[in-house]
């Protein structure tokens, strides 16, 4: 950092306009500006807030797991003309099978759940539905079908992946930062996974392995604006100044990254919102588990990890003792 | 040097524009271009589990190998563009990819026939197993026979069956996969030499198809359909025209928001999303590797991550700017000081990728990779080929208005 102080007043001539900005044009630069690092409990309570009613959704009903986890049959089917819930379920009941039918555009839009179907049950219940419902589309038909086994391996694979990803980049993080930073960079990464598997256990959305890798994504994808911020304030914080405490610094480290931090967050979410929009059913689930978790990532990166760190660093008394004697007077 | 680096600018970005334009043809084409997945063209996804034998005997490493030979062997009787199967032998599972396959069904029906062949005796007494045929051949039979199918017995199943046929003159030998009867013929004469044909097959076609359940049909271990994953070809295209879109507006509105907030290193920050997105397509294009739904998503996601470095960038050197650098040393020491965090966010993505790709299942492992090879890509733009043009955008007038840098400063004005 002092190579860099020193580079700059070598590269520029000594004019007065060459000075690092001060806090106070950090704040003016901001026509919205406000104490960010001061309001650090509302922020916290938001927060929980959300997680909270999650958590105990979580506990309560748990995640509504699709066939990829829970293994079973999900029959798409496109038929040609409009068809009745009912006269599906008593197709299935003459076959002997039970499950769940929904129906979607203009009701003949087929999606059929129930349980692992073999080779000859499932041309059975299509044949048996083709000549009692009515015809469909074979060209546009989709079928999966997921036995337990491979169901529980993928939920077992799932949390084993979360906790090695998780592992190794709380190693990443504490190499490259200090460790109060880590823990504050991975609470925020907690946040945001708890924020969105909470909010799909609240809304009883349905998760395929689509949602694995967006939970993982997001617990890679979020800590990258933490990063920036927290880059800023290692930076900063080795050239405190005598009159600022170590929360102004922080936060006008925070606001110094501001628009990073959201222009950043902002075309991962146009990119996301596209694939949302326009990319159709099949990755509905996956973009909007990434949208919730990349739009939580930005919020606990600006509004909650540092904060965590000013009280870490309050609490452990970890701000250098040069610091904290500041900070009192 | 000003004229020097236009000329350059201009040189790089019609190199671009043609590489671009060249690129389109090989990179989308049906055959030889990126190959896309079943999820995509249509096509059916399968992973057969071997079942241990029903004396409880374990399934062997071997047993996998020869069940993998032969399901290849079937799979490429299909004639498809790029099958692939696999094998899982501590699962004791082979993963089997048709994509563009026209009639999954059929297909399925082919793959799934995954029981043993075996010749029985009317009492039931299995008399030869599969693994005594050596080959299985439809032919066009003489007068009156009809479309017929050869059969080759090999060294020990030429005596075993010269015995069975002597023994069963007139009456019928089974031939069975499985418990399921697929043939009953009746034995006209004693076959003494090994080369048995079975007569009167309605069509070339029919006598083909058994041919192959005959010829493959002696899978060492029988096997269930653990996971299946079927889509129609319409419905493919259908999801491929979708993600295409998706693709598109993800990258005009990208476009446009760089433009909006950083004008003229926006432009360089777009003219670069080009780039890396050539590279990507020819990253996964030589790595042969499937590109899936998942895979299309991961890489819309990577365009929106690729920008991150530029915005990071950005913002910085606007902000060297503010302080009262000049536009060169604001863009360089944005350049050195903006590496080290742009690494830090990106590694642990990268982290995500790798374990997804080690543990997911296969529809997961194709965005894995997109997200991989994109991050990387992204980096690998961001450090040589934006940083360079930047350069150059610079050097045409290093004391060009910082407005275009999207600063209004004071001191200049």
């Amino acid at each position: 950092m002092a190579d860099k102080v020193k580079k700059s007043t070598n590269n520029t001539p000594p004019t007065p306009a060459s000075h690092l900005e001060t806090y106070e044009e950090v704040q003016k630069l901001h026509p919205l500006y406000f104490n960010i690092v001061k309001k650090r409990y509302w922020w916290f309570a938001i927060s929980l807030l959300v997680i909270i009613p999650g958590l105990i959704s979580l506990f309560v009903q748990g995640l509504n797991l699709g066939i990829d986890f829970t293994g079973g049959t999900m029959l798409d089917i496109p038929f040609n003309n409009a068809v009745t819930q009912t006269a599906i379920k008593d197709t299935m009941k003459s076959v002997g099978l039970e499950g769940s039918v929904q129906l979607s555009t203009n009701n003949t839009q087929a999606l059929i759940r129930t349980t692992a179907l073999d080779e000859d049950q499932r041309t059975k219940l299509l044949d048996t539905l083709q000549k009692n419902v009515g015809d469909y589309n074979k060209a546009n038909l989709k079928e999966d079908k997921v036995g337990p086994a491979i169901g529980q391996e993928l939920t077992k694979n799932a949390i084993l992946s979360l906790i090695i990803a998780m592992g190794l980049m709380i190693v990443y993080i504490t190499i490259r930062f200090q460790f109060a930073y880590a823990i504050s960079g991975i609470l925020a990464l907690i946040h945001d996974v708890l924020v969105t598997v909470g909010l799909f256990s609240l809304f009883r959305w349905q998760i395929d392995s689509s949602f694995v890798a967006a939970v993982l994504t997001i617990f890679g994808y979020s800590i990258n604006d933490t990063v920036v911020i927290f880059d800023r304030i290692r930076e900063n914080e080795s050239r405190i100044k005598k009159s600022q405490t170590y929360e102004d610094m922080v936060d006008k480290s925070i606001w110094q990254t501001m628009r990073r931090s959201i222009n950043t967050v902002v075309t991962v979410l146009i990119a996301l919102f596209s694939i949302f929009i326009f990319g159709g059913e099949s990755t509905r689930v996956f973009s909007l588990a990434m949208l919730i978790g990349v739009f939580s990532g930005a919020y606990s990166s600006i509004f909650n990890a540092s904060q965590i760190l000013v009280e870490i660093k309050n609490r452990l008394g970890l701000t250098r003792g040069r610091k904290r004697a500041r900070a009192k007077s | 040097m000003k004229r020097g680096n236009i000329l350059k600018l201009t040189v790089v970005v019609l190199l671009v524009a043609i590489v671009a334009t060249l690129s389109v043809k090989p990179l989308t084409d049906s055959q030889k271009g990126i190959p896309l997945g079943l999820d995509l063209r249509g096509g059916v996804h399968l992973v057969l589990q071997a079942q241990p034998g029903k004396d409880g005997s374990p399934v062997t490493k071997d047993d996998m190998d020869n069940a993998k030979t032969i399901i290849s062997k079937r799979v490429d009787e299909m004639g498809l563009s790029e099958p692939i199967v696999q094998e899982d032998v501590p699962n004791k599972r082979i993963i089997v990819d048709l994509a563009g396959v026209q009639d999954p069904d059929k297909a399925v029906n082919v793959l799934k026939t995954t029981a043993q062949l075996t010749f029985r005796d009317p009492q039931g007494n299995v008399v030869l197993q599969g693994s005594d045929l050596k080959d299985a051949r439809a032919a066009n039979g003489s007068q009156n026979q009809g479309f017929v199918v050869n059969l080759t017995f090999s060294g020990d199943g030429v005596k075993k069956f010269a015995d069975a046929t002597t023994k069963l003159v007139g009456q019928n030998l089974g031939i069975y996969l499985d418990d399921k009867l697929l043939q009953n013929p009746r034995v006209e004469v004693p076959i003494v030499n090994g080369q048995a044909e079975i007569t009167n097959y309605s069509s070339l076609q029919e006598a083909a198809d058994y041919a192959v359940l005959f010829r493959s049909g002696s899978l060492p271990v029988s096997m269930t359909i653990a996971e299946k994953r079927q889509v129609g070809a319409s419905l493919g295209a259908d999801s491929l025209a979708k993600s295409m879109q998706a693709a598109l507006y993800a990258l005009i509105f990208i476009f446009l928001f760089m433009l909006a907030f950083y004008h003229l290193p926006g432009m360089v920050a777009d003219f670069s999303l080009i780039v890396y997105a050539l590279i990507v397509l020819w990253v996964l294009y030589l790595m042969r590797a499937v590109l899936t739904l998942q895979g299309i998503a991961g890489l819309i996601l990577t365009v929106g991550m690729a920008v991150d470095f530029n915005i990071i960038i950005y913002e910085r050197v606007k902000e060297e700017i503010r302080e009262g650098k000049s536009l060169r040393a604001a863009v360089e020491s944005g350049f050195s000081r903006a590496f080290i965090t742009v690494i830090d966010a990106h590694v642990t993505t990268l982290i995500a990728a790798l374990t997804l790709y080690f543990l997911g299942t296969s529809t997961i492992r194709g965005f894995a990779i997109t997200l991989a090879v994109g991050i990387i890509a992204s980096l690998f733009t961001a450090i040589t080929f934006t940083r360079m043009i930047l350069r150059w955008v610079v050097g045409v007038n290093p004391k060009m208005n910082t407005s275009w840098f999207g600063v209004r400063r004071k001191q200049n004005g």
